[in-house]
């Protein structure tokens, strides 16, 4: 106890002189935040922001975890536990948003060589390289498997040719973890390599897709003739699948902690939104139809925020579980801005122009991005799926 | 407050689960309901039930209990939910043990406690008086004489109304329908003179009764609690047995999901296991995740309750309004996805469909809940 204590102090002592002021709680809020995501292609408009990531960075504590050979914080479960509660108290903005952390460390820790491991663990935990993800194809969707992209034994190197869709970010990436065809008459799942690819190779290029929101996260990913080093190959050859759905298990487990965060976040509060539309009496939500329905969802957000944490004490990571989380996560945040938007009113489909608030303005384009939420990393239909064979042990016919 | 069970609460689990299986499958039950015994709940069982020292868990040890908490009670009922498992445990073991040794005075708690511990006296609260359940409503009146106190008014959908020797009964000493002001609460011998049972059949074939109190005289010494303060109290009383009942529909809808998934593995149609149809399957792993979110909830607002968090009321209502929701959707499923055996008196899947609707307006309904959360949460 005594040396958990000691850590609390340090980290304590360590936070108060290296968090700077405009990355906590309370910061003037004229100071710009950036939404740091690093990589080589970075710009900060508060230097802050990229002074916290290094500080971090250098800490290793973007992935406390991971072990100090990898660049990581080298902590032990209650140690990190300490650091959060630390980092809660100041109200310490996250340094860095990863992909790299979120989905590619986990799996390269696992499936990866020593060689690869100390290659790109400590450039993601630093936040030097941003990673896209390449699995989607025009032709593959929720039947991933059947990718096309396909790359060629010519030696020392693959060859890789095709075409990825859905790469979020892939602009402003610097790699690409991708999923390439290279066993084409295995059997469609025995044909798939797990394959890392320098977005700066000679062949790659990228196309921004207009979403319904009018933004842009994503693109299209064009390979070209693009020669791979064989050393960027992670796991075995044609052995790919295993090491992409282990990834997926991690996405969808992030994208359901990140759409509730973002839900209980102070950013929108469906029940201010609510009450500024719909006026308030005595308290409560002006309309009694809006109320109960707000309520409804409320509870059922609140039951899924304590499953979160259920999940959390039991000390399941990413299991099958993960897909009701992903599945939960995205539809009750679609759900929540349907309300939103309907308790808005008029204004809560409004798109653009000075008659409106900028908030009623984003709710609307907010809205339209949850669309994509139950569909990006597997659909809601694809974790029924999911859910029905492995936890469930339904029969397939 | 950790959403996982210790071993001590583990234990309890799992001895309940062998005692409700293989004591108490749900033969067990469809034996009461078809006897002619109104009291509908064994007392042979009840007596195994007492010396496992099931009664006593909310009791402290001085009293002869074991004071595992809300927790250990839960998770009894939870297993003894599986199997539909009558007795009064719920009503004596939980509302009855918990009300006397947290408001009771000392020699109320040394005059009934050991009792309830030994199983040798049952109990039940008489708080509703309409239909939707709302404690504010009450009308019952209690008026203060020299040494004692008249009751008059009538209680109804008293649970193990029809046998408890003891009742727990709220009524107004002052004030008006609708204030939660002005309640107390009252011990009252179910034998009294002017106290008249009338059982209910409900559609779970348990043990319920409206009870009518005509001029019934007790003494001044029988209140539970302050004066008063029965609004309050009873609230908190209430709240217990809100999470301990959630943990009891969380056992039915965990039955009557498994039940049905071994039937979707095991029926085939158009020569081939209906489990294989996304129809079925689809809306099978809903239940799952909707399963899920209810046991966070009960374990939530059981630890709530142990912990005598400030959170107690809210998580009470979150968690009653979940197991209401899921129980309705699972139990309706359930008869749907067996087809037509699903709706014959032979198959037991029925009972759970009944027993879950009548243990979803006991003490509030999924929109009594849900707007109490509301109130609860400031909007």
């Amino acid at each position: 106890m005594s040396n958990l204590n000691k850590f609390r102090e340090e980290t304590k002592k360590w936070l108060d002189e290296n968090c700077p002021p405009s990355m906590r709680s309370g910061a003037d809020p004229s100071i710009p935040v950036d939404e740091v995501w690093g990589g080589r292609k970075a710009s900060y408009k508060n230097p802050e922001s990229k002074l916290w990531l290094e500080r971090m960075g250098t800490k290793g504590w973007t992935m406390p975890t991971v072990s100090k050979e990898y660049g990581g914080g080298g902590l032990s479960k209650d140690e990190v536990k300490i650091l959060n509660e630390e980092m809660f108290f100041i109200g310490a903005k996250q340094p860095l948003l990863s992909f790299g952390i979120w989905m590619l460390a986990p799996v390269l820790l696992e499936y990866g060589t020593e060689t690869q491991k100390k290659e790109h663990i400590p450039k993601i935990i630093k936040g030097e390289i941003r990673w896209c993800q390449g699995y989607s194809e025009p032709g593959s969707g929720s039947d991933l498997a059947s990718l096309a992209t396909k790359a060629e034994d010519v030696g020392d190197s693959f060859m890789v040719n095709g075409q990825k869709v859905w790469t979020s970010y892939a602009d402003k990436a610097d790699w690409i973890f991708a999923l390439v065809r290279t066993g084409p008459k295995e059997p469609k799942h025995d044909g798939i390599s797990f394959l890392l690819i320098d977005m700066e190779t000679k062949g790659v290029s990228t196309k921004p897709i207009t979403l319904i929101s009018g933004k842009s996260p994503f693109c299209e990913t064009f390979f070209d003739n693009v020669e791979v080093p064989k050393s960027n190959l992670i796991g075995e050859l044609n052995a790919g699948w295993t090491i992409a759905k282990k990834l997926l298990q991690h996405e969808r487990a992030f994208i359901s902690n990140f759409g509730l965060a973002a839900g209980m976040g102070s950013k929108r509060d469906i029940v201010s939104i609510a009450k500024k539309h719909l006026g308030e009496d005595a308290g409560r939500i002006g309309n009694s139809f809006f109320r109960s329905e707000i309520a409804s969802h409320k509870i059922k957000e609140h039951a899924f925020g304590l499953t979160l944490k259920r999940a959390g004490d039991e000390g399941s990571k990413a299991s099958a579980t993960a897909s009701m989380f992903k599945l939960y996560g995205t539809e009750h945040n679609k759900k929540r801005h349907e309300l939103m938007v309907a308790a808005s009113g008029v204004d809560g489909i409004a798109w653009d122009g000075d008659e409106f608030d900028k908030e009623d303005k984003d709710l609307t384009r907010a809205w339209l991005r949850t669309k994509g939420n139950s569909l990006e990393g597997g659909s809601s239909e694809v974790q029924l799926n999911v859910i029905s064979k492995r936890v469930l042990g339904l029969p397939t016919q | 407050m950790k959403l996982t069970l210790n071993e001590e609460e583990q234990f309890l689990k799992d001895t309940a689960k062998n005692f409700a299986q293989e004591r108490c499958p749900v033969t067990h039950f469809r034996s009461l309901r078809d006897s002619n015994d109104p009291q509908l709940w064994d007392k042979v069982v009840w007596d195994e039930m007492s010396k496992l020292g099931w009664p006593g868990i909310l009791i402290p040890e001085e009293y002869g209990g074991s004071n595992f908490g809300i927790s250990g009670i839960s998770v009894i009922l939870q297993e003894c939910a599986k199997t539909l498992t009558p007795s009064p445990l719920f009503a004596t073991g939980v509302i009855g043990a918990y009300s006397i040794a947290n408001f009771g005075n000392e020699s109320q708690k040394k005059e009934y406690l050991p009792k309830i511990v030994s199983g040798e006296m049952t109990t039940a609260f008489a708080i509703d008086e309409s239909s939707h359940h709302n404690p504010a409503d009450t009308e019952m009146t209690a008026e203060f004489r020299k040494d004692s106190v008249i009751l008059n008014g009538k209680k109804i959908f008293v649970v193990d109304g029809a046998s408890a020797d003891l009742l727990i009964v709220l009524a107004r000493t002052s004030g008006n329908k609708g204030e939660t002001s002005g309640l107390t609460l009252f011990f009252v011998n179910s034998n009294s003179s002017g106290v008249e049972k009338i059982k209910l059949d409900m559609a779970d074939s348990r043990n319920y009764a409206n009870i009518v109190f005509s001029d019934v005289e007790i003494n001044k010494e029988d209140i539970l609690g302050d004066i008063e303060t029965g609004g309050e109290t009873s609230e908190n009383i209430l709240d217990i047995a809100r999470i301990a009942l959630s943990a009891e529909m969380l056992g039915n809808s965990e039955a009557a999901f498994e039940t049905t998934l071994d039937y979707l593995k095991q029926r085939k149609q158009f020569g081939v296991l209906i489990g294989s149809f996304q129809a079925l399957q689809h809306r099978a792993a809903q239940m799952f995740c909707e399963l899920e979110l209810t046991k966070s909830s009960v374990m939530a607002a059981m630890r709530a309750a142990d912990e005598n968090s400030n959170e107690l009321q809210r998580l009470s209502s979150l968690a009653k309004t979940v197991a209401g929701e899921t129980l309705h959707l699972v139990s309706n499923e359930a008869v749907q996805m067996h087809g037509g055996i699903g709706v014959t008196d032979e198959y037991d899947i029925g009972f759970f469909l009944k027993r879950g609707r009548v243990a979803e307006q006991i003490y509030g309904g999924i929109k009594f809940h849900t707007e109490r959360y509301a109130n609860l949460s400031g909007f």
